[in-house]
């Protein structure tokens, strides 16, 4: 699969909620040829402080060749990357890793959770351009509260998803875990999507295997390079040995997956 | 750049009977097994490639968490994950084969024999120029560490793995000793053609929150530019303290950097921790050399080799 280190140039800065951001940088040569669940490694500065690059997944593409990325700041690289103003360049490495797998059949559902909703976005555009009728689709979101929420309940609702709601403080939708909207609808999905929280991937996995409904994964784990050399991102995996994250995933089938941590 | 220019710089260097088209390397463990950066980075560029550690068996590698970033730097403790010997033979090699840099093989044992038998194994191998011979990864607890500290064990490793090739051998050393020319002086007279450093220094790194190690295995070594004055002071000492070559590693990221270690007494150096946040340091570190003679009105990166000016010399 082809792979670009491409300057680019930072286009939009959206404020999503109070320590989240989305960013719209115009990466042709990435953008043009990357597939759902594939993510960047993004160069923060031109210094050494910090010195690796910060892995994003693609939250979308467009056809004008720019490519969102949205995350929290939850460490001294995505604070100095929410920092960044329209008109600078970002050295970005990508499209890397392996994404999801597009159903054919009807009856998927997409569970993210936080910035977990970054990739399925981009998944559940592709899926609408593969010509099947969402509307069966079900989209189950979760975040803390409303405000980090209800931009991606508006968003994948216009795309024709059937989209629901958790929030951790209630105040929106179900209060309490995402993971328990799946119950009711799982019997009858084909497959499952879900990036997230471990935790939260991990009773997903859990419920879905445990009805033998097919489910993908997006891990995240630390990683130096991003491009298999490092070695740094292995997770352990369900026979014992080690899963590489960067190239083998980001995106594993949930049978693949060690599920303690 | 002036393409005529350029055919007037000599980048050339020489290790002992291997000679490199420029001195600038990719350091065991930061560029895998080339592959990995075909479509980020010009291969047939470079001096020489040296690839991830090979082992006779495959390795799984340590737990996880094994890397974390560190201030100007990053901690690993990978412990040593490889495809093994044969998985190397016959699934790394075609594609080694077909760039046109040196290769160079990291191998590593358990024991002296073992380091002997790899040696063998990988003479005659069409498309290998030379062995690095890591004795100073210190993330395993057998083997290693061990002969990367004592100069007794280094020395027996280095012979065992000349008496089974003639291919050029660079010893790989630990800064994790009290006198690294100590060590340097042992390879040498062991018959080492050249040697390489520095490895990896040991260090770690704690989540206050958790009260717990960063890594899974407690501590791991640390690279990247934080270890670079460490290195080039090592490097410095040790190429005044034996006659074979020596090779730069430590922190490398910018032609800056690559001429600190040419001057200090670098015959050629490598860049390990750069490849993983620029991929292409090492194409833009050629071109800076060459741009540094041009505009000092050199014509060969030999003429800067160990060139260090220090009061009363």
């Amino acid at each position: 699969m082809p792979e670009f280190q491409e300057k680019a140039s930072l286009l939009h800065r959206e404020v999503i909620a109070a320590d989240i951001f989305r960013l719209t940088l115009h990466a042709p040569e990435i953008s043009g040829t990357a597939h759902p669940g594939q993510f960047v490694m993004l160069q923060i500065n031109d210094g050494r402080d910090p010195l690796l690059r910060r892995p994003f997944s693609i939250h979308q593409v467009n056809a004008g060749g720019n490519m969102q990325i949205l995350f929290k700041v939850v460490g001294r690289g995505t604070a100095q990357l929410a920092g960044v103003l329209p008109g600078h360049h970002i050295d970005c490495i990508g499209p890397l890793g392996r994404g999801f797998a597009l159903e054919q059949r009807d009856r998927l559902c997409l569970v993210g959770g936080g910035m977990g909703i970054a990739p399925l976005y981009f998944l559940a555009r592709r899926l609408l351009q593969t010509g099947r009728m969402v509307e069966k689709d079900f989209v189950l979101l979760g975040a803390r509260n409303r405000a980090e929420l209800s931009i991606f309940v508006d968003e994948f609702s216009e795309l024709g998803y059937t989209v629901q709601t958790a929030t951790d403080d209630g105040s929106m939708g179900h209060h309490g875990f995402v993971t328990e909207l799946l119950d009711p609808i799982l019997p009858v999905m084909k497959r499952v999507y879900t990036c997230g929280p471990f935790a939260m991937m991990k009773i997903c996995a859990d419920k879905a295997l445990a009805v033998d409904v097919a489910c993908q994964v997006s891990l995240e784990t630390h990683m130096a390079c991003g491009l298999g050399a490092c070695l740094g991102c292995a997770v352990t995996g369900a026979d014992g040995g080690y899963l590489h994250v960067c190239r083998q995933g980001p995106v594993f089938d949930a049978r693949e997956v060690a599920w303690t941590r | 750049m002036d393409t005529l220019n350029d055919k007037n710089i000599d980048l050339r260097v020489r290790l002992g009977t291997l000679s490199l088209r420029n001195p600038v390397m990719t350091a065991s463990g930061t560029f895998g097994y080339a592959g990995e950066f075909s479509q980020l980075v010009n291969l047939h560029r470079l001096g020489a490639v040296v690839v991830k550690g090979i082992s006779l068996k495959p390795r799984p590698g340590n737990p996880p968490p094994r890397v974390v970033e560190t201030a100007c730097g990053m901690l690993n403790a990978i412990g040593l994950e490889n495809v093994g010997l044969q998985g190397f033979l016959e699934r790394k090699m075609e594609f080694l084969r077909g760039i046109n840099s040196r290769v160079i093989v990291n191998i590593l044992g358990d024991s002296v024999l073992e380091y002997g038998e790899l040696a063998q194994q990988l003479t005659g191998v069409d498309g290998i120029d030379a062995l690095e011979v890591n004795i100073s990864c210190p993330n395993v607890k057998k083997g290693g560490v061990a002969f990367g500290t004592d100069p007794s064990m280094a020395a027996e490793v280095t012979r065992a793995v000349k008496e089974r090739t003639d291919l050029p051998v660079i010893v790989k050393l630990s800064p994790n000793v009290t006198d690294i020319t100590v060590m340097a002086r042992a390879v040498e007279e062991a018959g080492a053609d050249a040697v390489s450093l520095i490895n990896t220094l040991i260090g770690m790194a704690i989540d206050t929150t958790s009260r717990r190690p960063r890594l899974a295995n407690v501590i791991g070594g640390l690279s990247g530019p934080a270890i670079k004055p460490v290195a080039l002071r090592m490097v410095w000492q040790t190429a005044r303290a034996v006659s074979i070559p020596v090779i730069g590693i430590g922190g490398i990221a910018t032609t800056e950097d690559a001429l600190e270690f040419l001057i200090a007494g670098a015959t050629a150096i490598q860049v390990g921790t750069a490849n993983f946040y620029q991929p292409r340091s090492s194409e833009s570190i050629i071109d800076g050399l060459t741009a540094y003679l041009q505009n000092r009105g050199e014509s060969s990166i030999r003429s800067i080799i160990g060139t260090l000016q220090t009061e009363g010399d």
